[in-house]
């Protein structure tokens, strides 16, 4: 297999990884949220509860069948293309990711029918455990994941056998835990958190411009802008960690992040904007703060930190791609964080529900999260390279024996699937969420095997 | 070559289970999707399509945990089998996409429920297809250089794994005909009578060419199955599929409910054991043992203690939330 094949793979895991992982980081916080929801109505009995959870769980249900499938190919790429990497590493990562099946991907699905359809057939307090158990499922599977992820960016606890394969050199814990994990583990699931608050928020804010008196737009505007304004100043101070963290361990990644292509001994810039020139290796039109970069990574306006001069080109991440995602996502952190704000400016002055600036800003941020994930996990994942294994196993020597013609068709193949299916999904997310919340929901899909009729659950119905 | 309870042996026991979990329980609701255009458009869609919309999900999670568990327990026969298949493993994904998604799409969209009930069904189709295929790709033999896939991107593709292919289809549709014979009533349940008669002869068909077939893959196979005394065992095999077949179709013509799914079921075991005569311990045929291509212990070892206490509690919520929702499916849809 040549280059081309090489890169074709690449991008095919590229698209294919990307596409997934806007379902999970929505459903993980959807998830919760959903949770919360019928926590509170059978806590305190009010319809308004009852009525947000069936409103969701329609969209968490096309949302969550969407990530479901997208994460079957995810589970079969590693094998098909990237089969040099499975053999050497999958007496590593393979047993984390199988852990990752049995305790969350079983959970989620083994619960969900029950969440979806059985609201009459198990009573309020069964179908909340079931809801639960999908909540805890959806983290479960994160927490796993991440730790793959993390051990392939910072791997720790490995030995390397006669066959060249990375295995374990004793205990698992420094494997699961190995030094990235926590910071990232915590940065993933407060982006989930965040983007989710933002989709909701947005949606209420959506229905607040047209009603401001539907309690249901309301009230679930009120708690997504709450969550931004408690999760979006956490999420900068846990970016912050996870960026000191990343510098101990992957130096290389934060020159990339930071646009350093020099070595700077007396305290180095904080570039906030400018045009990577790669052969030329150099940042056009830097718009600079001095020392503020050593000052935030060093905590030390005049430490000294290297720069790409002393990186060889051949171990050197795509430094233009690394430098934009990581300002996209961080720019759009200090919108949220912006938002978080406002909204509590307008919770303070009483005019949360009757504010249209703060509504528009709201509908223009709904989408803003996904965003900045994909341009997070961008950053992190090409600033890995040109390993997959970190310092140990080269991208370029993963990949599995294929042609060039297969790849590239199976590329094509899963762009076009993916934009009619997903294309076709997203429309149909949005379409659930044009409709205002009503203060009588529908059931969520099909309600097999009821037993009485079509109206809403029992449970559900007295308000 | 030992026979002893070794820790290849065990994950080798535990990932078989997790694939035949797989093969019955997916295959019912892909079979439902292969039945689906002799289905009247309305309530015998809804009908067959409420019956397995509580369970697909989780029944397709086996299919995860095979292949993840084969990448964790043998990572060399997942990095080794995969690329050889690589058109129909894609092909599988993207049937299981199409499908995946009409569960709730068709719901969502009224005015597009006909593309989306294509969409379901030709995804059932192809993704059975391609998991046939692999099935007669694996038994005839990969080509293997070193620790790497040696041969082209259509190595798989020959008459035998087109009849694998075409055997399995019938046989997901058989499993679903015969889960719907229980799950239904009146009208549907008469035509998945009708068709689980017909698909029976066919998959019983399909299971005699593939048995037929297989010795003359390779003298190995042959050995394994008509070499004295080991055929006083495996002669046992294709005369309990005679008994089974036969208790089928007198369940049928009885008009049982739930007798026809379970007897399928034992059919499928059969055909299971047979496999497992044919390539224990080979993963990949004449190639590759389990011992050749497994994880070290520590790895097997860390996954075991796990999973020893994990299978048995995923086996018992999964079996729960098949109580919920027993008795027939209803037939309305989305409100």
């Amino acid at each position: 297999m040549g280059d081309e094949a090489l890169i074709l793979a690449r991008l095919q895991f590229a698209f294919t990884v990307s596409f997934h992982f806007i379902f999970p980081s929505f459903s993980i916080g959807l998830a919760s949220f959903l949770m919360v929801l019928e926590g509170l109505w059978l806590k305190t009995g009010r319809g308004v509860y009852a009525n947000l959870y069936r409103y969701w769980l329609k969209i968490f249900a096309v949302a969550f069948g969407m990530g479901v499938v997208s994460g079957i190919v995810m589970s079969y790429q590693f094998g098909t293309n990237w089969s040099v990497f499975s053999d050497k590493a999958g007496p590593i990562v393979g047993p984390l990711m199988a852990y990752e099946v049995l305790t969350a991907f079983f959970l989620e699905a083994g619960f969900l029918g029950v969440m979806l359809f059985g609201i009459n057939k198990v009573g309020p307090r069964l179908h909340f455990f079931a809801t639960c158990m999908v909540a805890l499922g959806t983290f479960i599977s994160a927490t796993w994941i991440i730790s793959t992820n993390s051990w392939m960016q910072t791997p720790t606890g490995f030995a390397i056998n006669a066959q060249g394969q990375f295995v374990p050199a004793g205990s698992w814990l420094p494997i699961i835990f190995n030094p990235s994990f926590p910071y990232r583990l915590a940065h993933v699931v407060l982006a989930a958190y965040l983007t989710t608050s933002l989709v909701v928020g947005a949606v209420g804010a959506w229905h607040l411009l047209r009603d401001r008196t539907n309690p249901g737009a309301r009230k679930m505007f009120s708690m997504a802008m709450g969550m931004v304004a408690i999760a979006a100043p956490i999420q900068i101070f846990v970016g912050d960690a996870h960026g000191l963290n990343t510098l101990e361990h992957q130096p290389v990644k934060i020159m990339a992040m930071e646009g350093h292509y020099e070595s700077h001994p007396h305290g180095a810039p904080l570039i906030l904007f400018g045009i990577p020139d790669p052969a030329a290796k150099r940042i056009d039109y830097a718009l600079e703060i001095p020392k503020l970069s050593s000052l935030i990574l060093k905590h030390d306006a005049d430490a000294p930190l290297g720069g790409l001069d002393a990186v060889p080109d051949e171990l050197e991440p795509p430094v233009a791609v690394v430098f934009w995602t990581f300002r996209i996502m961080v720019g759009l952190g200090m919108a949220m964080l912006g938002l978080g704000l406002f909204s509590l400016v307008g919770r303070v002055k009483g005019r949360l529900y009757s504010w249209p600036l703060l509504h528009r800003l709201a509908v223009a941020m709904g989408p803003s999260g996904f965003v900045a994930v994909i341009a997070g996990w961008v950053t992190t994942e090409v600033g890995r390279q040109p390993y997959t294994v970190y310092g140990y196993l080269l991208t370029a020597k993963s990949h599995s024996p294929l042609q060039a013609s297969a790849v590239a068709t199976s590329l094509l193949t899963f762009v076009i699937v993916y934009f009619i299916v997903f294309g076709s999904g997203t429309y149909y997310l949005l379409r659930l969420m044009a409709k205002a919340p009503a203060p009588h929901e529908t059931e969520p899909a099909a309600t097999p095997q009821r037993a009485a009729g079509i109206t809403p659950a029992p449970a559900f119905a007295k308000e | 070559m030992s026979y002893s309870l070794d820790l290849a042996t065990v994950w080798a026991c535990i990932l078989a289970f997790a694939i035949f979990a797989y093969v019955v329980m997916d295959g019912f609701d892909l079979g439902i999707g292969i039945l689906f255009p002799t289905l009247e458009v309305g309530d015998e869609r809804d009908q067959a399509m409420n019956s397995i919309a509580p369970v697909w999900d989780g029944n397709e999670t086996w299919l995860v945990l095979g292949g993840g568990g084969l990448m964790a327990a043998f990572p060399l026969a997942y990095a080794v089998i995969l690329p050889a298949t690589y058109p129909l493993v894609i092909a599988m994904v993207l049937g299981l996409i199409f499908r995946g998604v009409a569960f709730e799409f068709r719901w969502r969209d009224p005015d597009h429920r006909a593309f989306w009930d294509i969409a379901f069904s030709l995804g059932s189709i192809v993704a059975t297809l391609a998991q046939g295929i692999m099935l007669g790709a694996v038994l005839q033999g990969i080509h293997i250089d070193g620790r790497a896939y040696a041969g082209g991107t259509l190595d798989w593709l020959t008459p035998f794994s087109m009849l694998t292919g075409l055997s399995l289809l019938a046989g997901y549709a058989l499993l679903g005909a015969s889960w719907l014979i229980g799950k239904s009533h009146g009208s549907l349940q008469e035509h998945a009578r009708k068709w689980a008669f017909r698909l029976g002869v066919l998959t019983l068909a399909g299971m005699a060419a593939v048995s037929i077939a297989t010795p003359f893959l390779a003298i190995d196979y042959w050995q394994r199955w008509f070499r004295m005394p080991g055929v006083l065992f495996t002669a046992q095999v294709p005369l309990a599929t005679l008994v089974v077949s036969g208790l089928f179709f007198w369940s049928l013509r009885k008009g049982r409910e739930r007798l026809p799914f379970l007897l399928t079921l034992l059919l499928f075991a059969l055909g299971f054991v047979g496999l497992g005569i044919s390539m224990f311990p080979y993963v990949v045929p004449r190639a590759l043992t389990i011992w050749d291509t497994a994880a070290p212990a520590g790895s097997q070892i860390f996954m075991l203690v796990g999973t020893v206490f994990i299978l048995p509690l995923i086996i018992s919520y999964t079996a729960w939330a098949y109580y919920v929702f027993r008795g027939k499916a209803a037939t309305e849809g989305y409100h």
